[in-house]
């Protein structure tokens, strides 16, 4: 009887077990999908990994601080643009709010659209590169033969003089890589 | 209900091929996984020795395309994780061991335990059949490693061999989930009367460390491999820049689950190290309790440093720092473990059997091993030592040499209680002797080469690292050669059948499983074994 009972007690605690068990795994595979959003915040909120900044007004203090900006562009295969920065680099005062523009021109027959990803380097600076209005917040849509310029509107936030790690950064690379949307790839292709 | 109460010995003992692919058994699943992982460790390791064979000399030499060599250095890895340590160490000794040690007739959930078997051939079938298939276009099988980082393994391979590869992973995932869970129902719910956690023997607290561990980990590599799958097949982009993904996430999740793997990997090789090192010193393991909880430790710590496998991929200073503390704080609780096992030895009765030298051998490889982790867990260290072979000489003298050697002292200690014969000691000796030789040779020049600048991966390399490359290749041949005396060690118990007592290591060995017969019966401890007070590990 005594052994009945205890097995009875065993199975009960054991399916118990089981649940829990199966709790910790389902929680961990969900857990690992909330990564992608979570990660993508966690991205915006500290500039890891070189993602810049967005803001709508200009900040009303400007250091004696100098600053070189280099411009990259890129395009991934696929996409038929000639894509390059409009000009060289650029000194820039911290805190004063500046224009640059890069070129693309589609040389194709057919109209394109692309969309532009971007971060800069060193990494750690993105936390303080900030964008006012960029060509690559909204997708671009280019017609057969067109040359456009886009412009990017951005300050350094003042705020990194108070980064130690970054006082011996004297110049920020801002890259974009343009990459097709995926409709008009299939549509250029046909 | 009337036939369960007639329990004997010998009802419920089917024979012929019955008896194991339908087993619920835990002694003969356990003999399964062990079979199963030597055959995978013979294909594992026979890849390795195809790599050695090119790295020999420079120039192509075996290998006319570099596409292949990668396929080999994949395969290995996968094979050798995934196919061999872990069925060995958690399947095998885990399912034969943990309910002898604790007093269990069997295993919680018998027929679930058959199922967690069986998974693991079809899923080896999968990475075996991934060999055969398109990867990337016009070449065959998987290049991207074991750790198969996005884009290369998304938009790098195309062909089908990657998705077999994946659903291997998922199905071998899925086998040591519903163990884990076995094992930890197990050793919660049915340990003998007395038996209380902290007086359970250390191998079966690392089996319980080793299945939480599993638990927590294996869940995220299979969403982020599920994850691959869909961005290759599906058209999302989780890891895909284009689409607004990003692959360094794909790092994130893999080391989440990877750091913790190596762990998983080692844990239940402290367990057999402690068993085997108070049974040929009786002694008691010195520090029973520390023991335990820097196992506990170890897993717990592992879970929070896994970025140091990415310190290249653009981490701030700070995040730097702290994965670099994390990491060398785990020095801590695995030092405790060290000076434990040597504590135990000193003033202990020793006596040098073939399992107490493979464990011997094991501290003092894993110790190496761990030193050069050290090293390799400085941030500013690694940006040179990133993707060298100095990494592959670390985690081949942490895995290869200390996971492997405590798989053999395991093999040579339970040798004549599972199957009921003595190992000859001299072939045993021979078999350790050469391999600790091999392995060495074939290890420590990969520090030197690494150090010179020498990456991983590559299937040729400048004139200037072909001697101590050269070295490493008879080294590995030697260990191949030791495999070889293990196989005719095992042939040659078998045929002498020298029948072993139900304790042959005497009173140092005074766990359980040492008070059943050699081989145990078929079902033991239907009257549970009650423990004294006093009873010691």
């Amino acid at each position: 009887m005594a052994l009945q009972e205890n097995t009875f007690s065993q199975a009960r605690s054991g399916r118990m077990i089981v649940t829990i068990c199966l709790g910790v795994v389902f929680g961990m595979a969900g857990l690992s999908y909330a990564s992608v959003p979570l990660y993508k915040l966690f991205c915006q909120v500290t500039g890891y990994g070189g993602t810049t900044q967005t803001a709508d007004i200009a900040p009303d203090v400007i250091l004696d601080r100098e600053m070189t900006i280099r411009f990259d562009a890129n395009t991934t295969r696929g996409l038929a643009w000639e894509f390059e920065p409009g000009h060289g680099p650029m000194t820039v005062k911290v805190g004063e709010t500046n224009l640059a523009y890069y070129q693309a021109h589609n040389p194709t027959d057919k109209p394109i659209t692309g969309m532009a990803i971007f971060n800069v380097t060193p990494q750690e600076a993105g936390y303080y590169f900030t964008k006012i209005e960029c060509f690559c917040f909204t997708e671009q849509t280019l017609a057969p033969g067109e040359t456009v310029d886009m412009p990017v509107s951005f300050f350094i936030d003042p705020e990194i003089a108070e980064e130690p790690n970054l006082d011996s950064v004297k110049t920020i690379t801002l890259s974009y890589t343009f990459y097709p949307k995926e409709h008009t790839v299939a549509s250029a292709g046909n | 209900m009337a036939g369960q109460a007639a329990h004997g010995e010998h009802e419920d003992h089917p024979t012929g091929w019955r008896r194991y692919v339908y087993s619920t058994n835990h002694k003969d699943i356990g003999t399964m996984y062990l079979i199963f992982a030597i055959v995978a460790g013979i294909v594992g390791g026979a890849l390795s020795v195809g790599m050695r064979m090119e790295l020999q000399e420079p120039g192509m030499q075996i290998f006319s395309n570099p596409h292949t060599f990668n396929v080999f250095t994949t395969a290995h890895g996968l094979i050798m994780i995934f196919f061999m340590v872990m069925p060995a160490m958690i399947g095998g000794y885990g399912n034969w061991f943990v309910p002898l040690m604790i007093g269990a007739p069997d295993m919680a959930f018998p027929r679930m335990n058959n199922i967690s078997f069986w998974l693991l051939p079809s899923a080896f079938a999968l990475l075996i059949l991934s060999l055969f298939f398109e990867g990337p276009a016009g070449n065959y099988g998987v290049g991207g490693g074991w750790t198969v980082y996005a884009p290369l393994s998304t938009s790098g391979q195309p062909g089908p061999a990657m998705d077999f590869a994946i659903l291997a992973l998922h199905i071998a995932g899925a086998s040591s989930i519903l163990g884990a869970i076995n094992f930890i129902t197990t050793i919660l719910n049915m340990r003998a009367p007395g038996m209380t956690l902290h007086k359970m023997p250390l191998f079966v607290w690392s089996v319980l460390v080793t299945a939480f561990l599993l638990l927590l980990s294996l869940p995220v590599l299979a969403g982020g491999i599920t994850m691959l799958l869909t961005d290759r097949n599906f058209g999302t982009s989780f890891f895909d820049p284009a689409g607004g993904g990003d692959p360094i996430l794909f790092q994130h999740l893999f080391w989440f689950f990877g750091h913790p793997e190596v762990y998983i990997l080692i844990l239940p090789g402290f367990g057999i190290v402690s068993q085997v090192i108070s049974t040929f010193s009786r002694k008691p393991v010195f520090g029973y309790l520390g023991m335990a909880y820097a196992m506990v430790a170890i897993g717990v710590v592992g879970f929070v440093v896994w970025a140091h496998h990415m310190y290249t991929v653009g981490l701030d200073v700070d995040t730097q720092a702290y994965f670099v503390a994390a990491t060398m704080v785990i020095a801590v609780p695995t030092g405790v473990k060290i000076f434990s096992w040597i504590a135990t030895m000193w003033g202990g009765s020793l006596e040098f059997r073939a399992p107490m030298l493979f464990a011997i051998g094991f501290i003092f490889l894993f110790t190496l091993g761990g030193v050069t982790g050290v090293v390799l867990s400085n941030a500013g260290v690694d940006r040179s030592y990133h993707d060298t072979y100095y990494v592959v000489a670390h985690f081949h003298y942490v895995l290869s040499l200390g996971a492997v050697f405590a798989i053999f002292s395991a093999w040579y200690y339970w040798f004549p209680k599972m199957f009921g014969y003595m190992y000859s000691e001299t072939i045993a000796k021979v078999h350790f002797w050469m391999m600790f030789i091999g392995v060495n040779m074939l290890f420590m020049p990969m520090h030197f080469l690494g150090r010179a600048g020498m990456p991983r991966r590559y299937v040729d390399y400048p004139e200037a690292f072909a001697g101590w490359n050269m070295v490493a290749s008879y080294g590995s041949y030697l260990s191949a050669f030791s495999v070889f005396i293990f196989l005719g060690c095992v042939a040659h118990a078998f045929a002498k059948k020298e029948k072993a007592s139900a304790n042959p290591w005497g009173e140092g060995a005074n766990t359980l499983e040492w008070t059943l017969s050699s081989p145990p019966p078929f079902h033991q401890f239907s009257d549970l074994p009650r423990i004294e007070e006093d009873a010691s590990h």
